[in-house]
């Protein structure tokens, strides 16, 4: 547990001496989102349809740009490799690290999606259910995305690949996403998507970190 | 009870030598041509019954008949994915370098099943529904296959170390394969329109027994013409990789 901690504190730290890579990510996402109503016109009643699933189109793009991260610097110095030979779990050191991304570049979106919405004319239910979603889902995205981070290590043109790894991956957790927010303002039951990205969540959380280890492993040897 | 026990190690013996892709080589081009003539007995076989045997569609006319090459086209390319799963699972575990150049081999195979898959689709879509392309549920879960393969065959091609390439796909696959339900289902959820399974295990299919017959034939040719077609490509990539090897100089097609 304490090497848990101890990894999430370290790649905390990492970012904060360097936070522009985290910012640029977060600056993707309200820049992707503000184009939207230029491309499509501001007719309020469109915006506010079309609004849950840009937003998270959004998340899901900008979340892919800080995936590289999770593992690659450590892995060009050496300490991946370092990692592996300690005698902790290196499933939980995978797992700290995917923890941290989600806190750098996942929990973000959340806290700065309503201000999206407001611009594109949502009312407060809706709001608190795409907040909902956003904390359930981008977890998931997170972990998923570790696998394509720790599968493209050192490969050439990697970032573009992971992007056509990932992004097919990530389809489920859009659709309950952006559905449960739409389902609410048709006014239906968004219970049943919650449970499906709680049960996403609890799968993933399951078995991600431990492909994860075995992918970095594979990079590694 | 001694004797017994070689006995099941020969046959065990048997089985792994072909695992070694010096021996497979061979082996596989004796093969290839009895798998081509069997793709092509079924392939004249699906085709003169999907034409000339199978009746025309109340509703749907002569259009209907592009189901012979649509639907086999979509078996296959899901249970291409399987097996390129199955032999890549097996790669990853038992660390056989074969396996690993199976799945390679068939992936290239799934996505042009797939492929063919959905434009056959879309030229009887258009007739049909007046679209060429509608957002429902097995229309998207097969586009979102053809991205699963297309995912793998980058990922192979980009990573230079062979056995890392086999590796990480192997992971790739073996994750896709757990995606492909939660990805059908959540995209069935979202869906739209279509019509329903037209062939199903638990109730009597819904169409002429001829038509069932001739949508087997052409599977089966489909089938058959993968396995060569893979069987060739196995081949292909052993002489790539194992081109240092001394057999693979003393092979007369590489000398000539």
């Amino acid at each position: 547990m304490n090497a848990l901690l101890g990894i999430i504190h370290r790649d905390l730290l990492l970012v904060m001496r360097r936070k522009s890579e985290v910012l640029t990510a977060l600056f993707f996402f309200v820049i992707v989102t503000s184009l939207f109503p230029l491309g499509i016109g501001a007719d309020g009643a469109l915006l506010r349809k079309i609004a849950p699933g840009v937003i998270w189109v959004a998340a899901l793009l900008s979340t892919l740009l800080g995936l590289q991260r999770i593992f690659s610097a450590d892995y060009a110095d050496g300490t991946l490799e370092q990692m592996v030979l300690s005698p902790q779990s290196f499933v939980l050191l995978v797992a700290g690290k995917i923890v941290a991304h989600w806190l750098v570049c996942g929990l973000p979106l959340v806290v700065l999606a309503p201000i999206i919405g407001i611009q594109f004319d949502m009312d407060a239910g809706s709001l608190k259910v795409l907040i909902l979603a956003l904390l359930l889902g981008t977890p998931v995205l997170s972990l998923i995305g570790s696998i394509g981070a720790a599968l493209t290590l050192g490969v050439r043109g990697g970032s573009v690949l992971m992007s056509l790894i990932v992004l097919p991956l990530y389809i489920p957790v859009l659709i309950f996403g952006a559905g449960a927010v739409y389902a609410n303002t048709v006014g239906l039951d968004i219970s049943g998507h919650f449970s499906l990205l709680g049960a996403l969540l609890i799968l993933a959380l399951a078995f991600v970190p431990w492909v994860s280890a075995v992918a970095v492993k594979i990079a590694i040897e | 009870m001694s004797q017994k026990n070689t006995l099941s190690n020969k046959r065990f013996m048997n089985w792994f030598r072909l695992s070694s892709p010096m021996t497979f080589y061979p082996v596989a081009g004796k093969l290839i041509p009895f798998f081509w003539v069997l793709a092509f007995l079924f392939g004249v076989a699906g085709l003169w019954v999907s034409f000339f045997v199978a009746p025309i569609d109340a509703v749907q006319g002569q259009g209907y008949r592009i189901i012979f090459i649509h639907v086999p086209t979509s078996w296959m390319s899901m249970f291409i994915y399987l097996v390129m799963a199955g032999w890549a699972g097996l790669g990853l575990v038992f660390n056989t370098r074969l396996s690993s150049m199976m799945a390679q081999a068939l992936a290239p195979i799934g996505a042009w099943m797939a492929f063919m898959s959905l434009w056959t689709g879309a030229f009887w879509g258009k007739p049909m529904w007046g679209a060429w392309w509608v957002w429902d549920a097995r229309l998207t879960s097969e586009l979102i296959l053809l991205f699963l393969y297309l995912g793998f065959i980058a990922l192979q091609a980009s990573i230079d170390n062979p056995r890392r390439a086999d590796k990480a796909g192997a992971v790739l696959v073996l994750v896709g394969v757990v995606n492909v339900p939660i990805i059908y289902f959540s995209v069935k959820w979202w869906n739209t329109l279509h019509q329903g399974a037209s062939i199903s295990m638990t109730k009597a299919p819904a169409m002429a027994q001829t038509m069932l017959w001739g949508m087997l034939l052409m599977a089966l040719a489909l089938w058959m013409y993968s396995i060569a077609v893979a069987l060739m490509r196995v081949q292909a990539i052993i002489l790539e990789r194992e081109s240092h090897a001394d057999w693979v100089r003393q092979l007369g097609e590489v000398k000539s």
